[in-house]
């Protein structure tokens, strides 16, 4: 809530964009020269909305979702996060911006093998200096990890190890969760119960989702599903 | 977030103990070996610093008597009445000990060494009687001597010398003369002249002075090379160790990053994290090398004493010179081995693979560029070898030569297995082949140190063993008498010479001078020639006639030192400082001493240096027990005063073995640091193998199998590395007898071969890649084969 002068503004959660990529571009240079992948794309998420983003094989969905991170750069086009256009920003302060309003989940997991559980889950938090043990706690409760909290990534199956991802991009509070087909690597059993945990935790935070996948039945979980084809969403 | 990413980096070395051993060993043998030889070096040259500054070597010039004789009390007074200003100086011997007397008041500033008034007054020095000495040398002192006196201890003394007033040395050592003046630097101009005041006296000017310092450079470089090729070595090591460190890394970089870490800040964490390492590895190496160099430190010093007559501490100082070198380098070294890879985590895209690669693998770029090195290495050393001089530019040379066959070597071994790839029928083989190429990148820096470390110890052996040769050789025809006499004053000189006149076959006389000759200090020797010299000494150049010649008093021998240093040799005519003109007739081999030596007949000596008169003689006889008996018999010489030519020849011996017991602890801990690179290598790669062995062990080969092939590889390279090793260290030895020989020591020694040596040293090579082999093997052998699995199923 803002206030201006005497009069008190409510945000407009519905129609205001958490995030808003818009006109977005980008090529990659092959054998056959370049070969653009997304062509003019455009984007908008409310907060607490959930959008699945669908596409073939190859059709840039991880691109715009690394190019909605501040992980990798558009060739145009603008992306904002919370009002801050952070296309042009510079590498440090994208990364100030994906520490503090930004949680992402790979499908590799991409856990620090080096250090426990407890300490994986919780590493975005104690970047961002908001470690909230207690939230900790209940992430890994929720996720039923509590048993392997001590211990080290290697040791996990697959799915154990997406659900530490999971909570991971949660326990900082972020304000958008970029998730890259999450359940990609999982059979479809514990897919189904680990998309559960996870929606229900992102309910939990209003945070907004943006999940690239290929399973109809994840997307379909979505309140929205844009689907990415000849370099444009349909 | 500093925090916690550290927290994250750091945690990488918990959960990989091995690689934090492998980077902390490696450092510290690299900072050890070479702040150890730093230390000893540091040493050496601070107490040759003492020695300078104490006895004035090289400093001002001395006036001496002519022929090694003594100064009369009425010379002193003559020069001082017609203004000179010297001081006099008497020094001689007492119970093992140098004893040196000075003249306080006529002594010119800082000839001391010592500022008395800091730990002693003039007075107390002059009155009571007080004398300085090294901490050391008091310790073994025995009782008696310097009774009554005032006991100070310095440590600028140069060990095993007593400093005192020159009336006191007088009377310990029964002199009534001085050994030599010293000439203040300022003198009166209208001051006597020497010849006319005091005809027997000659000037020795200071720059004419043996320099300790000089003189012993070509074993400190040699030293310090030593040093440097270990600590190269280690740094292999440390490269290797920070590489994989990155390389298993990157996924947690990746990560880190994509959670937003900047990158500035990742990179500056890294490399703080790295150095703070490499502190506590120079830290660890520091200590270690402190302990290396106090257990050779006694063998140095016993090598410098041997080789040049120069006396060196036999205990460690913690000097600042040292310990902070060591660091520094250590520091140094470990910031460049982590640059590079600093530099690629800068440029790392942000998404770039995350999957852990087993190593860099050489690209044709890397290819390209080590080529070129090894080109440009060798064509600089071909340079070196035809148009440089020098001892610096020997040490240059072989560092080129080495540096270069390093480079060259992974290209090498790259041919050799592409050959055999292609030339093997069997599938297991042609697939062997292919993963040992595939795994040279990894190895190569632990090969190169394997290389160097063998070709060391070859040129290094070669070069000992071949100057063991010919040492015993020389010392067999040098020491020709069986008998070896020692009097006391002209009077016994003489009764001796009769006696052995009448009882020996022959007699020899060792009778020399310091003089100088070509502008070069020369000692020169009178030779009584006889049989002895013409059978045994052998002439490197001048003709057979040569010993008629100088019998004649036509010319004189050289020793090659001489000859090499003035450019003189047969045929040349050099002028003796007091002397004529002579001929050059013969240059003789003189190996283990570095003065040069000018060889005349005994009467030409005798009338150049009239009041020479030999204390020390030879006698060739076929019973020297009956000879010693007759001569104690018949002049009272004691049995102490004679030493048979087995006694001599076991002492010279015994030095020249010391002389290497340094070079050859330091062979075996190159060769150790060696091998080690290379279990620590095969430990770490082991690791990062399973997943390129997992397919092949799922296709049918056993765990066992693939364990065994580990080792047969492991041997297979040790083998290729030591045959390129072999005309490696050869090439080596030629330097360093041909170049660096000559340079530091004035003489060439002729180069031998010993098939044998090299032999064995594969065989430790052999063992060392062996043992290195073994543990990842057996590491190997004994994974579970869900680790092997887990491959499969995409869990890793």
């Amino acid at each position: 809530m803002r206030q201006i002068g005497t009069t008190l503004v409510f945000p407009l959660l519905e129609t205001q964009s958490l995030l808003e990529l818009t006109r977005i571009e980008k090529s990659f240079v092959g054998n056959e020269g370049k070969i653009p992948v997304l062509k003019g794309v455009s984007l908008s998420l409310a907060a607490a909305e959930s959008v699945a983003l669908t596409g073939e094989s190859g059709s840039g969905k991880s691109t715009l979702l690394h190019i909605a991170g501040g992980l990798e750069s558009a060739d145009a086009g603008t992306v904002k996060l919370d009002d801050k256009d952070f296309s042009h920003l510079k590498e440090a302060e994208r990364a100030d911006l994906r520490r503090k309003k930004i949680g992402i989940v790979f499908q590799q997991f991409n856990l620090i093998p080096s250090i426990n559980v407890a300490a994986n889950i919780g590493f975005q938090a104690r970047l961002n200096g908001e470690f909230d043990a207690a939230y900790i706690d209940h992430l890994a409760e929720t996720l039923g990890l509590k048993a392997q909290l001590q211990s080290y990534p290697e040791t996990l199956s697959g799915g154990q190890q997406q659900r530490v991802a999971i909570a991971r991009s949660l326990a900082a509070r972020p304000k958008i969760i970029l998730a890259d087909e999450p359940t990609g690597n999982l059979d479809e059993t514990t897919a189904g119960v680990v998309l559960d945990q996870m929606l229900a935790l992102v309910s939990e935070t209003s945070a907004a989702l943006l999940m690239v996948t290929h399973s109809s039945t994840v997307a379909a979980r979505m309140q929205r599903k844009v689907h990415l084809s000849g370099g444009q969403l349909t | 977030m500093t925090r916690t990413c550290l927290f994250a980096l750091l945690s990488h070395w918990r959960r990989n103990p091995l690689q934090l051993i492998t980077f902390l060993t490696g450092l510290a043998l690299a900072t050890a070996l070479w702040s150890g030889v730093q230390a000893i070096n540091s040493e050496a040259r601070a107490s040759y610093d003492a020695a300078a500054a104490t006895l004035d070597e090289g400093q001002y010039d001395q006036i001496r008597a002519r022929g090694d004789g003594e100064i009369a009390l009425s010379s002193y007074i003559d020069l001082r009445r017609t203004g000179w200003q010297v001081s006099p100086i008497v020094e001689g011997e007492i119970e093992g000990l140098r004893l040196i007397g000075i003249e306080p008041l006529t002594a010119p500033g800082g000839f001391t060494g010592v500022q008395l008034d800091e730990q002693v007054s003039l007075g107390s020095f002059l009155s009571t009687g007080a004398v300085l000495i090294h901490p050391e040398t008091e310790e073994d002192l025995s009782g008696n001597l310097f009774q009554n006196m005032e006991i100070v201890t310095n440590r600028n003394v140069t060990p095993g010398l007593a400093f005192t007033d020159i009336a006191i040395a007088l009377e310990l050592l029964q002199r009534e003369r001085f050994s030599r003046l010293i000439v203040a630097d300022q003198q009166p101009l209208g001051r006597g002249i020497l010849e006319e005041v005091a005809p027997d006296l000659i000037v020795q000017k200071a720059e004419h002075t043996a320099d300790l310092g000089e003189m012993t450079d070509s074993f400190h470089l040699n030293l310090t090379a030593f040093g440097l090729l270990s600590f190269a070595v280690g740094i292999f090591i440390v490269h290797g160790a920070i590489g994989l460190a990155f390389e298993q890394r990157r996924g947690t970089i990746r990560t880190m990053r994509a959670l937003g870490v900047p990158l500035g800040k990742l990179t500056v964490l890294v490399a703080f994290e790295m150095m703070f390492l490499a502190l506590i590895g120079a830290l660890i190496g520091v200590a270690l090398g402190y302990f290396v160099a106090a257990s050779l430190l006694p063998d140095v010093a016993a090598t410098l004493r041997g080789l040049y007559g120069a006396d060196v501490t036999g205990t460690l100082n913690l000097r600042t010179e040292w310990w902070a070198s060591g660091l520094a380098i250590a520091l140094l070294g470990a910031f460049f081995a982590m640059t590079g890879k600093l530099w690629s985590i800068a440029r790392m895209p942000l998404l770039a693979s995350a999957k852990p690669r087993a190593w860099v693998i050489a690209t044709g770029r890397t290819r390209l560029f080590q080529a070129f090195g090894a080109l440009t290495l060798a064509a600089a050393a071909l340079i070196l070898l035809i148009y440089g001089s020098g001892l610096t530019a020997g040490f240059v040379l072989q560092g080129c030569l080495l540096t270069a066959a390093a480079l060259a070597l992974p290209l090498l071994l790259d041919r050799i297995l592409s050959l055999l790839q292609r030339s093997s029928r069997g599938v297991i083989s042609h697939w062997f082949w292919a993963d040992t190429r595939q795994q040279l990148p990894g190895l190569s820096l632990a090969l190169m140190a394997l290389l160097l470390a063998v070709a060391a110890n070859i040129g290094v052996s070669t070069m000992v063993s071949s100057f063991r040769l010919t040492f015993v050789e020389f010392l067999d025809q040098r020491l020709a008498p069986e008998l070896y006499i020692n009097v006391e004053d002209a009077a016994q000189s003489r009764a001796l010479d009769a006696a052995l006149e009448k009882h020996a076959r022959e007699s020899l006389i060792v009778l020399s001078t310091r003089s100088e000759a070509a502008g070069l200090p020369v000692e020169i020797e009178a030779l009584r020639l006889g049989e002895t010299y013409r059978e045994n000494w052998r002439l490197l150049d001048g003709s057979p006639k040569a010993w008629d010649w100088m019998e004649d008093g036509e010319g004189v021998l050289a020793n090659e030192q001489f000859a090499r240093r003035a450019g003189l040799w047969t045929g040349d005519r050099v002028t003796l400082q007091e002397g004529p003109e002579v001929e050059i007739v013969g240059v003789v081999g003189d190996y283990g001493n570095p003065l040069g030596q000018l060889y005349l007949d005994e009467t030409l000596f005798l009338s150049i240096y009239p009041d020479a008169v030999p204390v020390r003689f030879g006698a060739r006889t076929d019973d020297p027990i009956a000879l010693r008996d007759i001569l104690t018999a018949e002049l009272g010489i004691p049995a102490s005063a004679m030493t048979d030519q087995a006694a001599v020849k076991e002492f010279s011996l015994q030095v020249f073995e010391r002389t290497f017991t340094v070079t050859a602890a330091l062979n075996v801990l190159t060769l150790s640091v060696a091998g080690f690179a290379m279990l620590m290598s095969l430990l770490t790669l082991a690791d990062l193998r399973i997943p390129q062995l997992a397919p092949i062990w799922a296709l049918g080969l056993t765990r066992q199998k693939l364990g065994q092939l580990e080792l047969i590889r492991a041997v297979a390279l040790a083998a290729t590395v030591c045959l390129f090793a072999l005309p490696l260290g050869l090439a080596l030895a030629w330097i360093l007898l041909a170049i660096v020989n000559v340079e530091a020591f004035g003489w060439r020694l002729p180069m031998f071969l010993f098939p044998f040596e090299y032999a064995q040293l594969w065989l430790y090579a052999f063992f060392a890649a062996l043992l290195a082999a073994c543990w990842p093997a057996l590491r190997l052998a004994r994974t579970p084969a869900n680790a092997l699995l887990k491959v499969f199923a995409n869990e890793r």
